[in-house]
């Protein structure tokens, strides 16, 4: 077995544990010891990243217990894709954490690292119920994180977000337990074998399973009734754990997309959950492009953005097939890296008008600084969608992808109009913040040091990265939407998987 | 048997749904609980009901009650329990910043409320 399969959840895991041994009061070693952790986190995705390309699906069997039986983690293309892009953020979120936020509460990194392990964790499972597992690690380090630095704004935010996250899960665990009454299983290979052969008398209570679960997932990726948490926890959130929480959204998605097409493929997928998707996307992006408009700080306006890109996506992926589930990826990819840099720059911004922060409109001091001002531009004009950027690629994908599909004119209107509304929010928040209104410096504040901008760059480098090298990504996230369409291979890697060696007590027992 | 559990099943989600959609953070606390009860014995039930039969292999056994429920439904109570102490503290820590146990800790949308 390659046990770098289960090192990007041993890792934090790992250097959580250590800095806890660490202690707060050490806080250089701590920066130290989470920034090595997560960078080499970062560096095992890559080369998991590598490993995928090949297109083989690798099973790590934990306690080497064969597949039904024990719990299994399954490396794919897709979950190789959301790794790598976790290691990213992550190190973009830990070095400007560094810089200063980490001081300002409790065992910081502790939780950074808990978090980064849930993430990578609900990335890698090919276990329903272990999926459920890593989602509860995620969000209670998540809560702790949203807390930090503490406050009102962010206790009013936070006390909303634990308590439905709280329901949430108590409704996560029906939907699994009734999966497991139907199917006697929770791993999803074993899962997707037996829906197919289900009595009659179950399937109601299956698709039940099913559309109570897309619900659970719609809260976690912000879809449309469900979406009302997130505006104000990402935007009180503080800096680094905002850009960090830009990944959590596209947990949501990934589990949709996992379930839908893995667990419950069979009638071709996307069909069973399409006609609940398709209009809830749209509307969850309509409605977030006009939330973008009528923010009132440039944090809000990136939480709006974060729930409008997700609305998009599953807008794409709700039409079905592999030409627009690769676009909606393409789109997944390019939006993270857009609403973390937007997180950072509404921070670095806001730092610099002093008491006004990040507020649109109604604070009159200018940030005096054109390269903060520059840089702006690109990811706004890239998360507005404007050619050539990676926003515009990837809105182009998506429009070409579904335009033979009955709700082609749905989408593109929508697509298209709430494109023209984030380029208006977008420059209504860069004229209140670059451009008009007095240019006087708020007060003695330093400028960003170079430890601050490098997250920026990081984020803002992967950006056009993605615009440059659109083809060579295009051509890989092609093969990863065509693996995930194709799940009888999936199902073959995970219940053909054989242990290495028998566990001790069944040779026992085979001996007996 | 049936009848009973699922009954009770039924009554706690509903007390839980009730108390969760209350104002107060202590009766949300309490709703949270109920759900997360009722969430388990679910979990509970789904491995079938059966009496007087061992879960592990042993010789000579008739019928199994089913193993892997019990275990989910421990990793579940776990979560839950510290679950519920984050949240309480939260709740306690936010009542007394904001001087008020309402869940959007607006005292005075509380007033007119009340409870």
């Amino acid at each position: 077995m390659n046990h770098l399969v289960v090192m990007p959840i041993l890792l934090p895991a790992l250097a959580a544990g250590l800095l806890l041994a660490v202690g707060d009061r050490r806080l250089t070693a701590t920066r130290i010891v989470s920034l090595a952790a997560t960078l080499l986190t970062a560096v095992c995705a890559a080369m998991l990243m590598a490993q995928a390309a090949t297109g083989m699906h690798q099973v790590y069997l934990l306690g080497d217990w064969p597949a039904p039986f024990g719990i299994v983690l399954v490396l794919d293309r897709l979950s190789a894709l959301l790794l790598l892009l976790t290691g990213i953020v992550a190190v973009a979120a830990c070095t400007y954490a560094a810089c200063g936020w980490d001081s300002r509460g409790g065992h910081f990194h502790v939780l950074f690292q808990f978090q980064l392990m849930g993430l990578n964790g609900a990335f890698l499972t090919g276990d329903l119920f272990n999926l459920f597992v890593f989602f509860e690690v995620l969000l209670i380090a998540s809560y702790c994180l949203l807390l930090h630095g503490l406050g009102l704004p962010r206790l009013r935010a936070a006390m909303h977000y634990v308590l439905l996250n709280l329901t949430g899960s108590a409704v996560f665990l029906i939907a699994v337990s009734l999966l497991y009454g139907v199917t006697g299983t929770l791993n999803m290979a074993h899962l997707a074998e037996r829906l197919t052969q289900l009595p009659p008398v179950d399937v109601p209570l299956a698709h039940a399973a099913g559309l109570i679960l897309l619900g659970i997932f719609g809260l976690k990726a912000a879809l449309l009734p469900l979406h009302f948490w997130l505006p104000a926890a990402y935007s009180s959130a503080s800096a680094p754990v905002a850009v960090l929480f830009a990944i959590m959204t596209k947990v949501g998605v990934y589990a949709i997309v996992r379930v839908s097409t893995l667990v419950f493929g069979a009638d071709g997928g996307i069909a069973h959950f399409a006609p609940w998707l398709l209009p809830v996307a749209l509307t969850t992006l309509a409605v977030a492009a006009l939330g973008a408009l009528a923010a009132e700080r440039l944090s809000a306006c990136a939480a709006y953005l974060t729930v409008g890109s997700v609305g998009t996506m599953l807008a794409a992926f709700a039409t079905g097939g592999a030409e627009a589930l690769a676009a909606a990826l393409f789109y997944l990819v390019h939006s993270t890296f857009g609403a973390a840099a937007l997180f950072l720059l509404a921070e670095l911004a806001g730092r610099r008008r002093g008491a006004a922060g990040d507020a649109i409109g109604s604070g009159d001091v200018t940030v005096n600084c054109a390269l903060l001002g520059v840089t702006f531009l690109l990811v706004a004009a890239s998360v507005a969608g404007l050619p050539p950027t990676s926003g515009f690629l990837g809105k182009l994908m998506i429009l070409q992808a579904v335009r033979e599909t009955p709700a082609a004119a749905w989408i593109w209107l929508v697509i298209l109009a709430a494109g023209l509304i984030t380029l208006l929010a977008c420059v209504r928040a860069g004229i209140s913040l670059f451009w008009d209104g007095k240019q006087e410096r708020a007060g003695n504040v330093a400028e960003p040091s170079s430890a601050e901008w490098t997250p920026l760059v990081l984020l803002v480098a992967c950006s056009m990265l993605l615009m440059v090298a659109a083809a060579p990504v295009k051509r890989h996230i092609d093969a990863t939407a065509a693996q995930i369409t194709d799940r009888a291979d999936y199902i073959a890697a995970v219940l053909g998987a054989s242990p290495e060696r028998a566990p001790r007590a069944l040779r026992e027992r085979g001996g007996q | 048997m049936e009848w009973l559990l699922a009954s009770a099943i039924g009554v706690i989600t509903a007390c839980g749904v009730y108390l969760v959609l209350r104002a107060r953070t202590f009766s949300v606390v309490l709703g949270l609980s109920l759900l997360g009860y009722a969430a388990n014995l679910f979990i509970f039930a789904m491995g079938r009901l059966v009496s007087a039969a061992p879960p592990v292999i042993t010789a000579g056994a008739a019928a199994y009650a089913d193993p892997l429920p019990q275990a989910l439904v421990l990793t579940a109570i776990v979560i839950g329990f510290g679950m519920t102490g984050f949240v309480v503290e939260l709740a306690l820590r936010a009542s007394r910043e904001t001087g008020s146990d309402h869940v959007d800790g607006n005292p005075g949308r509380d007033e007119k409320e009340g409870t």
